[in-house]
């Protein structure tokens, strides 16, 4: 872990993560895995006894896991959702934007570029997991 | 003969393994034998090349040529823009290509 | 037109920021091709056989004299002197420099417009009816919507690395001239029972390997819900798309194994969901874009007369204008298909001749089709000759709309690093065969439509006639295809049998054509003729 980013002010939940399986068959674990193709919808009934949720990336392009980030998010999770695996600096502001809100990087992230990147855009269009709040409410209030 | 091609990074231009550099030109291109992909990993991180292939080709006369229609048009420019090519002067500089 | 206001500007200004620091990382190392390759691919910027090549955005299809002049301007600064029409309403150059990438987007953010998600596995640019209004068959002008969805589509964080690309387009007519169907998500402006607007809306289609015609997954959508509903369907996408096989992973594939009934119902499911999330756009936001689309200010009562003692005129009038809504007008159709040209290629030159006559006749406006012309779109019929005569000149005054040298040509081998087989000298050589203008008149409309590879940009699957390039043994070999339709009356083309050389598909295009002159009914469209006979007397004529 030692690239973990956190968006966070709590203390990080060093429990390891279960798969899914595992989750459902036991169940007294407070962290969970989800591997890309896994439903995340699983997980809703159970969420008020998540700390956090790994979404892995096992490639950067794979987009499964921004669906599984913002579908915990409505749901109302509001524990920590961290990406893993191949993330990279240049889709961590739509991760983000997602609720994502730790990134375990399996490379280290350029912290100027992150930083730079996360700023970049002040607008946005839509409504997503995070606070931004979407062009159009600014044009009409 | 083997010979090593890909587009130069920073302008996108096609260009062939010379055995010393990269050149525009195919007839300056060198058999690189069972050495490309060696070379083109070299190249790639030196960030001369990108999108590095090694292809078929074969020693004329005029000088090397690819062995594909795709690495022939490749090598010369748009078979419909003769304007446009390496040779615009030249009105039969595309008469191998096809 | 829409304008931008700060907010759009602010947008894509910090994208083109962006994309050049993206660009520097990569030149200086920081990032390889595999990670790259995605971030310029969301910004137009594909590597093709000569150079890196740019597609820029023409959202809908809609664009002004300003912007038509800044094209013209890019292209002799930064190209060589020329751009390309494509088949989804776009505009590509094909000599770019990674290193001047960014100054081209810097540029193009000057006239509000861009190349975001032109490319790559995202949500493309919009594709709208070319005569969006000024067209007499039209319910509505149907481009507020496709602006809106334009911006709720823009970087939209959870749909950014979809399993593959996914296409839109949106019309307000009976009358298709969007190849609707052909699309991933297709939207039809209707009216319900009750007389109300919205959508009716058609899912799962596409071109490519795998042809198949979007279905009718909602008969009624209220106009208000559409963001909903798209999020929908791309959630279910999404989330259960195969990522393993590049082939497999368009949305039509899903909807093939899921079933019709299937994907309706997910996608239902989850549309209630989102209608809850409310993140649909408010009626005041459609209000606003809609204001900027609202009609020009036409006269009242200009003559409807057009003078037609010039016979070349009256030909071209008769067959590159069409009915407008407003009396008095008239929907000019721009050739770029001149007879030895480049399918949907223009110059420089041309682009700033059509940006003037734009400014001077038609309220500013001009609009690219998915067959590769442009379209004045409203023009005063007593300015006609006037305007004629500057297209005349600057040899943008061919008359061949919709007949048989009206073709769809991807770039094929001549350019892309994709294609098999070249496709613009094929279609020069069939142009060619067929130049005489009463041979062209007296087949009547006769789409044909080329792709250099199974990717189909040429849309071969929907041509009357259609030719596939493919490579065989290292050769370019053509096969034949018959009966497809990218129109109100969709249809795939089917294969006529083995392929042929160049010179051999022009025979057998022109054999096929002569079976339509012998067998025809009055009225009848070579479309029409061969769904009535069939493929045997075809198939007969060319290989018998």
């Amino acid at each position: 872990m030692d690239n973990l980013l956190r968006f966070r002010d709590d203390e990080a939940h060093d429990e390891p993560a279960v798969s899914i399986d595992a989750f459902l068959g036991q169940s007294n674990a407070t962290s969970v895995r989800i591997e890309a193709g896994e439903d995340a919808r699983q997980l809703i009934p159970f969420l008020d006894r998540l700390a956090l949720v790994e979404i892995d990336f096992p490639r950067f392009r794979d987009g499964r896991g921004y669906s599984s980030a913002r579908i915990l998010r409505e749901a109302g999770y509001k524990g920590e959702i961290r990406a893993s695996g191949d993330v990279l600096v240049d889709q961590m502001l739509f991760m983000r934007r997602c609720g994502f809100d730790s990134f375990a990087p399996a490379a280290p992230i350029d912290e100027a570029a992150l930083e730079a990147a996360l700023a970049r855009f002040d607008y946005v269009y839509q409504n997503a997991a995070d606070d931004a709040v979407p062009v159009w409410k600014l044009r009409h209030g | 003969m083997k010979i090593l091609t890909g587009n130069d990074l920073r302008t996108g231009a096609v260009i062939w393994w010379t055995g010393e550099g990269w050149s525009l030109h195919v007839e300056d291109a060198t058999d690189v034998g069972d050495r490309g992909e060696a070379i083109l990993t070299e190249e790639t991180g030196a960030r001369r090349v990108n999108g590095g292939v090694v292809i078929d080709g074969s020693m004329t006369p005029e000088g090397p040529r690819p062995a594909h229609i795709k690495d022939r048009i490749r090598a010369l420019g748009p078979t419909v823009r003769p304007d446009l090519t390496l040779k615009p002067a030249d009105p039969n500089a595309g008469s191998w290509v096809i | 037109m829409y304008r931008y206001d700060q907010y759009d500007q602010a947008i894509v200004d910090a994208r083109v920021e962006e994309f050049r620091e993206q660009t520097a990382r990569r030149i200086a190392g920081a990032m390889n091709d595999d990670q790259f390759k995605p971030l310029r691919l969301k910004n137009g910027l594909y590597l093709q056989l000569h150079a890196y090549m740019l597609r820029v955005a023409i959202p809908y299809g809609t664009l002004d004299g300003r912007q038509m002049r800044k094209l013209a301007d890019i292209a002799r600064r930064y190209d060589r002197g020329y751009g390309h029409f494509t088949t989804r309403q776009n505009l590509q150059y094909n000599w770019i420099k990674l290193e001047e990438a960014p100054d081209i987007l810097a540029e193009l953010a000057t006239v509000e417009m861009h190349a975001i998600q032109t490319s790559g596995e995202s949500i493309r640019n919009l594709s709208a009816d070319q005569y969006a209004g000024a067209a007499a068959d039209e319910i509505c002008d149907p481009r507020p919507w496709a602006e809106l969805l334009r911006q709720a589509t823009t970087f939209h964080p959870e749909f950014s690395y979809l399993p593959r690309k996914f296409k839109i387009a949106v019309i307000a007519a009976q009358e298709d001239r969007a190849a609707l169907r052909w699309h991933d998500f297709a939207l039809r402006i209707v009216k319900n029972d009750v007389g109300e607007q919205g959508f009716e809306v058609y899912a799962g289609g596409g071109m490519g390997r795998t042809p198949i015609i979007a279905y009718q997954i909602r008969e009624f959508l209220p106009f208000a819900q559409i963001f909903s509903y798209l999020q929908a369907v791309l959630r279910v996408w999404n989330t259960h798309a195969r990522r393993d096989n590049i082939h497999k992973q368009r949305m039509k594939i899903l909807v093939h194994e899921l079933g019709e009934e299937e994907f309706r119902r997910q996608v239902e499911e989850g549309f209630q969901h989102f209608l809850t999330l409310q993140t649909d756009f408010p009626q005041a936001e459609y209000d606003r874009i809609a204001a900027y689309f609202a009609p020009p200010p036409f006269e009242t009562g200009p003559s409807a007369e057009i003078d037609r003692s010039d016979p070349e005129f009256a030909l071209w009038v008769d067959r590159q204008t069409v009915a407008h809504k407003a009396p008095g007008y008239a929907i000019v159709n721009i050739s770029l298909k001149p007879i030895t040209g480049i399918p949907g290629d223009i110059s420089a030159e041309q682009m700033d001749i059509v940006a003037d006559l734009a400014e001077r006749y038609s309220f500013d406006e001009i609009r690219a089709t998915h067959a590769q012309n442009l379209v004045l779109p409203h023009v005063r019929k007593a300015d006609l000759h006037a305007l004629w005569q500057v297209l005349d000149a600057a040899g943008l005054a061919s008359v061949n709309l919709d007949l048989v040298t009206d073709i769809i040509a991807c770039p094929g081998l001549d350019y892309c690093s994709l294609a098999n087989a070249r496709s613009i000298p094929l279609a020069q050589k069939i142009a060619a065969r067929f130049a005489d203008m009463d041979r062209q008149l007296e087949l009547g409309e006769l789409k044909i439509k080329i792709s250099g590879c199974i990717n189909a940009c040429g849309h071969h699957h929907a041509g009357h006639i259609g030719i596939l390039g493919v490579d065989r043994k290292g050769t370019e070999n053509y096969q034949l295809l018959l009966g497809g339709s990218g129109a109100e009356d969709t249809s795939q083309a089917k294969i006529t049998g083995p392929g042929f050389d160049e010179d051999g598909v022009v025979d057998a295009l022109e054999k096929a054509t002569n079976v339509y002159l012998r067998e025809r009914q009055p009225g009848e469209r070579f479309l029409d003729t061969y769904r009535r006979v069939g493929m045997d007397p075809f198939k007969e004529a060319i290989y018998g």
